[in-house]
């Protein structure tokens, strides 16, 4: 089970957080704070896994970008690893090359691909035209 | 009027999107914090205005300062507003901004249950997605047990795209509200085989997550899972299936036997990385689980081993993490295999990446033997000394600690070594894990009688070496370690080679600034030592000797005394005192050394650490029993102060003497030091090192050295383990020859044979026997101690709830609530109360009440099985049918396809129809008129002996709007309500909320009762204001507080043996009713008990019950319940006859009814 989805920069600063777990507003800037600072402070040459209190960090850094998503023991690493990279890829198709500012300027649309991507913690669809369908006709929409 | 309109539209036009808010906050990067809050004033102001857009744009721009970490929770009913809108693109930001800040305690969530129905049941398949995301994230217990049904409907909808998301939810649902469980499994299972994928995918997920949990249940789904991972082609549900596997297969061997080929199989043919993880894991879980009684399946483990190898080789450092984590499960079953890959992960622990390292360490726990534990510690040293990082060399330290002593020091043949190395550990700086290396310490010396010696000459080098002392401060914990050494050299002082040195080393000043509880330790063994000298010294006739030891201790123990921690305070005044007598004694020539002795006599074992929980409790003491009655509360309120007082004014006096003491001393020692002066051979009073280090405190050092040079053994700065080593090698080198030779005696066929195996590492093993040998192995336990493990189990599992049999067949009490009036006969409050009620109930009793509803679930099902009458079963299944028609009749609206939910029900629910329903909830009417109704339960807690809680349902049935509701109640002598500070008697109390129309709400009072042996009644009045289109009015609502005995219990589990020598016991009154014209079955009839009363049943035979219940102030109330052909009669024994006899009054009525 996927228990949080995060993306922050380079200078902590987050810019998406999902929790699937409640966690209290004061304990989510410090648990941001805290996996940000462990990701930072590893280098290329480590593995992308941390483990973090009693869950695992999975993380793939983007241009200035981490993407970290933390799961429970269960989660396989590398299926994680793999899905951080199609979810960007989602995102880029969609915003056509992704920057950060894309990102922020647009986080309710950004909220809407991973709600199509992950519900409740599971991965629930990974097929890019899916994924977007909603989106395109919600655009639409506020075109008409 | 018209201008302020056109004025707040032209400010609309100004608001700021989303976007805005962005940039806003990026162009303020030095005042972000006054920007932001400016940012919320704004955001407050658009939230008053009326149009649904300015709203939804403001909630928009809170979902992005949630984000960053501002509390958004004062604009829940905003959200919530913005939720209902009809719009999907303002929808969706409503629940958005739901989904990332709603969370159990949101009080205003119990609003939105209609308007997520309602959303549920759109006609656009995204108005339910989006609520459906949205309740993934803020289901609560309440939520799930009031949509359940509606969820459950959905996963049967037409667009796989709600099936789907349905699907998913539901495992939180199950989560919040385990009873949906059953009666959702049989359609969960039928979307395994779902025609779209993705349905499919998520069914998955969700069954391995819950038979992650509780796989027993999921057995019989092993077939239909089965034939999913041979005909699916999707890699997400491949993994979640053979991950689902890995689970089932510890319980079901033959499971495993099929799934070994396949899985190979996909080994060998998959080109994802993960999925061919996940098939390594999970024949890894498979050949564990055949492990014991199977052949060997080497081919497997050799295959899985081979493709880890290549993970672990390859350049990716994921791969390689992944191919570690996934060799050190191999290990557990199978370490001979890991152990030919030891070169792969010992080069693995000069890895660059710290969690390759780490992981490379915990195969290495594993992959020790006797033959190569020296050779990898000495690695592990190695390391240690070039570690930057405290946490990582840390780690090492633990692991080596972890390494050697694993499984009792099965690999440690030489515990001389052991105890260096860990001397050796104590120069580590900044460590946090001193204590380790200290219970070590302290382990391996009580344990190992041989090592005895060798450890207290280490120890006693330990605490003359200053380097711990120096900066106990800085280097936090490793002084920790003092504490074994003072312990060890004070305990098995016989072997120390020069006590009166170490002694002086334990009372030197410096050591007073180390933490109390060492102190305290040095304190304690300082007069172990003391004594041993002085029999030492009495058996070699030295008088004086002894006499001088006696004066070191009196003019060094004082230091102690001045302690502020009042562990090594007491002791030392304690052993001060003692010390002095025993220096009058020796002035009159007496020998003390056997006596003083004697206070150390005998051997301190190891306790096991749940020696303590295992004690069991003698027959006839009662834990919870007070030894004396408690005094009143405002008796020991006078009491205690003075107590205090008289103590301390007998305390000063004692310390008096000493003080005294201490002038006579320095007299005395003056005295002395004359004496010595002129006493040629006094050489040991010399003025000691220490004093000399007090007046300059500059050259602690110098001693050091000197001391050093004393104890040739241990120069600081070399690893000394090493000589340990090569002393090891030779003398397994000499053992082996001897063994040759005596082989040679042998036959040479039974020879040859043994050579061929000792030839391999792993047997040869086996031929080194340990230097030393550990001999005590086991702790002590207390006599006749349980030998259970059961006290390990987390009571608040969340998971556990979800440990239910799937395959039974549906009962009809396990059917999911569906939104519906019901009948007044079968419920006396209003159904709109009940998940309110229920919710807040739930919190501060939750166990007692899952208990209670187990023990009910239990019943019902004992039941079931005991009655078979078709006849009634038709009848009454017809009229039930009925009866939910014409329910689903009055609900206003009911989501489509629900009927079809009951058809699928129907067919499985059998039985158990026949029996009454109880009401749900136990709120009775308190009082009622055309606004308001009020309904209400009391509850006793056991924490507050005299409090009851009073929880009051408040429904609005009019159309305006009730506020400024007050609750005033006349108390009486017995109860009194309890209200806030200042208020007086006959000041109302608030009512902490407003009502809407159509809306209720709860709100809990408690009350303190003096004497709860009987029933009282309390008169109160509810006044409030109603407030409509056409104004406000002061309305009133008199009602009656029926406090019943039966409210006062609280039910408890009691067990039959318990129940029985309670009755033994003799002290509970006796009573009796008899009720007459009974037809109830017995079973409804003490199901009725159980809950109008508070009772639980403790044991049942035929038509003969025994039930128990104690009341808040811990009366235990048993009953004994017969069933005649029309009639029962109760027996009651109670601890007080009153109470007992007024419950059964109240018994007598609720009887009657039936």
């Amino acid at each position: 089970m996927i228990k949080f989805f995060l993306m922050v920069n380079k200078q902590g600063q987050t810019r998406l957080s999902k929790y699937y777990e409640h966690v209290d507003i004061s304990k989510r800037t410090l648990l941001e704070t805290e996996v940000i600072k462990s990701c930072l402070s590893r280098s290329n040459e480590q593995c992308s896994f941390i483990e973090y209190k009693d869950f695992k960090l999975i993380y793939r850094q983007y241009a200035a970008l981490f993407i970290v998503v933390g799961v429970n023991d269960t989660e396989n690493e590398m299926a994680i690893y793999e899905f951080i990279h199609n979810f960007v890829e989602v995102l880029d198709e969609y915003f056509s090359r992704v920057s950060e500012l894309d990102i922020m300027f647009n986080l309710d649309k950004v909220h809407i691909i991973l709600d199509e991507m992950v519900l409740n913690g599971c991965i629930v669809e990974t097929n890019r035209a899916r994924i977007l369908a909603p989106l395109l006709i919600l655009d639409k929409m506020s075109e008409s | 009027m018209a201008l302020k309109m056109v004025k707040g539209s032209i400010d609309r036009m100004f608001d700021k999107n989303l976007q805005d808010l962005v940039r806003g906050i990026r162009n303020h990067k030095e005042d972000e914090a006054k920007y932001i809050s400016q940012c919320i004033d704004e955001i407050k102001q658009e939230l008053k205005q009326d149009n649904i857009a300015v709203k939804a744009n403001a909630v928009c721009k809170l979902t992005y300062l949630q984000m960053l970490g501002y509390d958004i929770s004062w604009a829940a009913f905003n959200i919530i507003e913005v939720m209902s809108a009809s719009k999907f693109t303002f929808k969706r930001i409503g629940y958005l901004a739901a989904s990332q800040s709603f969370h159990e305690g949101t009080d205003v969530i119990m609003l939105t249950t209609n308007q997520i129905r309602k959303d549920l049941s759109s006609p656009s398949q995204y108005d339910t997605g989006v609520a459906l995301t949205g309740l993934s994230c803020f289901v609560t217990p309440d939520l799930a047990r009031d949509l359940a049904n509606d969820i459950m409907t959905l996963m049967s909808h037409t667009k796989p795209y709600i099936r789907k998301k349905a699907v998913l939810i539901m495992y939180k649902v199950f989560l919040k509200y385990p009873e949906s469980l059953r009666p959702a499994f049989p359609r969960l299972k039928e979307k395994l085989e779902d025609p779209d994928p993705g349905v499919q995918s998520a069914a998955v997920n969700v069954i391995c997550e819950l038979a992650r949990r509780n796989p027993k249940n999921y057995l019989s789904l092993a077939p239909l899972f089965f034939k999913l991972m041979t005909s699916s082609t999707n890699n997400w549900v491949l993994i979640k299936i053979i991950k689902l596997f890995g689970a089932l297969t510890p319980l079901e061997p033959r499971l495993g036997k099929k799934l070994i080929e396949p899985l190979t199989n996909l080994i060998h043919s998959t080109s994802a990385m993960s999925l061919l993880y996940e098939c390594v894991n999970t024949v890894i879980a498979v050949l564990i689980s055949l492990s014991s009684g199977m052949p060997n399946h080497s081919a497997s483990i050799q295959l899985c081993v081979q493709k880890l190898r290549i993970l672990i080789e390859d350049s990716d450092q994921n791969l390689k993490y992944l191919g570690l984590l996934a060799m050190s499960k191999i290990l557990k079953t199978h370490p001979k295999s890991v152990q030919s890959h030891k070169d792969l992960i010992l080069q693995c622990l000069d890895d660059k990446d710290e969690s390759i390292r780490l992981r490379a360490l915990d195969l290495l726990y594993g992959m020790v033997s006797k033959k190569n534990l020296m050779e990898i510690v000495k690695k592990l040293m190695t390391h240690v000394d070039k570690a930057e990082g405290t946490t990582y060399r840390d780690e090492l330290l633990t692991k080596i600690i972890d390494i050697c002593s694993q499984s009792n020091y099965q690999y440690i043949t030489n515990f001389e070594w052991y105890i260096s190395i860990l001397v050796e550990l104590t120069r580590l700086e900044g460590t946090r894990h001193g204590h380790l290396i200290a219970a070590q310490m302290l382990d391996v010396a009580i344990r190992v009688k041989a090592i005895r010696k060798f450890a207290v000459s280490q120890m006693s080098a330990l605490l003359d070496s200053a380097h711990l002392l120096a900066s106990s401060t800085q280097r936090n914990g490793i002084c920790e370690v003092l504490y074994a050494a003072a312990w060890i050299c004070g305990e098995f002082s016989e072997h120390l080679q020069e006590p009166h040195h170490t002694l002086e080393a334990m009372l030197r000043p410096k050591v007073t600034t180390l933490p109390g509880h060492i102190q305290a330790v040095y304190v304690q063994n300082v007069v172990k030592l003391y004594a041993n000298i002085l029999q030492q010294k009495e058996q070699a006739g030295e008088a004086e000797g002894a006499q001088a030891v006696t004066q070191l201790m009196v003019d060094r123990l004082p230091q102690f005394v001045q302690s502020a921690d009042l562990e090594v305070q007491e002791r030392a005044s304690c052993i001060l005192q003692l010390v002095k007598h025993i220096q009058k004694l020796q002035a009159k020539d007496v020998p003390v050394a056997e006596e003083v002795s004697t206070l150390f006599a005998g051997e301190l074992n190891p306790v096991a650490p749940k020696a303590q929980k295992k004690v069991p409790v003698p027959e006839g003491l009662d834990l919870d029993a007070w030894i004396n009655e408690p005094l009143s509360d405002s008796e020991s309120e006078d009491e205690r102060p003075r107590a205090v007082f008289h103590e301390e004014e007998q305390r000063r006096p004692k310390h008096r003497p000493s003080e005294a003491d201490e002038e006579e001393l320095a007299r005395r020692r003056e005295a002395r030091k004359q004496e010595q002066a002129n006493n040629p051979f006094y050489i040991k009073s010399s003025p000691s090192p220490q004093k000399r280090y007090q007046d300059a405190p500059g050259v602690e050092h110098i001693p050091v050295v000197q001391i050093d040079l004393s104890v040739p053994l241990k120069v600081p700065g070399l690893p000394m383990s090493d000589q340990y080593v090569k002393l090891e090698e030779e003398r397994r080198h000499r053992q082996k020859l001897e063994k040759d030779k005596r082989r040679k005696k042998r036959k040479e066929k039974e020879k040859k044979g043994k050579r061929r195996h000792s030839s391999l590492p792993t047997e040869s093993d086996e031929d080194i026997a340990p230097a030393q040998q550990v001999d005590i192995v086991t702790e002590e336990m207390p006599e006749n101690a349980l030998p259970s493990d059961e006290d390990d189990k987390d009571p608040n599992d969340p998971y556990r709830a979800l440990d239910i049999d799937l395959d039974k067949p549906l009962a009809d009490s396990e059917k999911l609530p569906i939104q519906k009036h019901r009948n007044a006969e079968t419920s006396k409050s209003p159904e709109k109360d009940v998940p309110v009620v229920e919710k807040k109930s739930k919190k501060p009793k939750k166990k007692e009440k899952k208990h209670k509803e187990k023990e009910r679930d239990k019943e019902k099902k004992k039941q079931k099985e005991k009655k078979k009458s078709p006849k009634h079963k038709k009848k009454k299944h017809k009229k039930e049918k009925e009866e939910r028609t014409k329910g689903k009749k009055k609900s206003k609206k009911q989501p489509l396809g629900s009927e079809e939910a009951e058809a699928a029900g129907e067919p499985v629910q059998n039985g158990a129809a026949e029996e009454e329903p109880l009401p749900e909830s136990s709120y009775s009417l308190l009082a009622e008129n055309s606004y308001v109704k009020m309904t209400c339960d009391i509850r006793g807690s056991l924490q507050e002996d005299s409090q009851v809680t009073v929880a009051i349902v408040l429904e609005n049935r009019s159309s305006s709007i009730l506020k400024g509701m007050e609750l005033s109640v006349l108390d009486s002598l017995n109860a009194r309500m309890a209200r806030p500070q200042g208020s007086s008697v006959h000041d109302g109390v608030p009512v902490p909320f407003q009502l809407p129309p159509g809306v209720s709400n709860e709100a809990q009072y408690v009350f303190t009762i003096q004497s709860i042996v009987m029933a009282q009644k309390l008169k109160g009045t509810l006044s409030f204001i109603a407030k409509n289109d056409e104004g406000a009015t002061h309305e009133k609502l008199d009602f009656r507080l029926h406090f019943s005995c039966s409210s006062y219990l609280t039910t408890t589990p009691c067990y039959s043996d318990a129940f029985a020598k309670l009755l033994e016991s003799g002290d509970l009154s006796m009573s009796s009713v008899k009720v007459d014209g009974i037809r109830m079955s017995f079973q409804n009839l003490l199901a009725k008990i159980c809950f109008h009363h508070h009772f639980s049943v403790v044991e049942r035979v035929d038509s003969c019950a025994s039930m128990y219940s104690r009341s808040i102030q811990g009366h235990h109330v048993c009953l004994l319940v017969k069933k005649g052909e029309n009639s029962v009669s109760v027996d009651g024994k109670c601890s007080d006859s009153t109470l007992l006899s007024n419950l059964l009054e109240e018994m007598k009525a609720t009887l009657a009814k039936c």
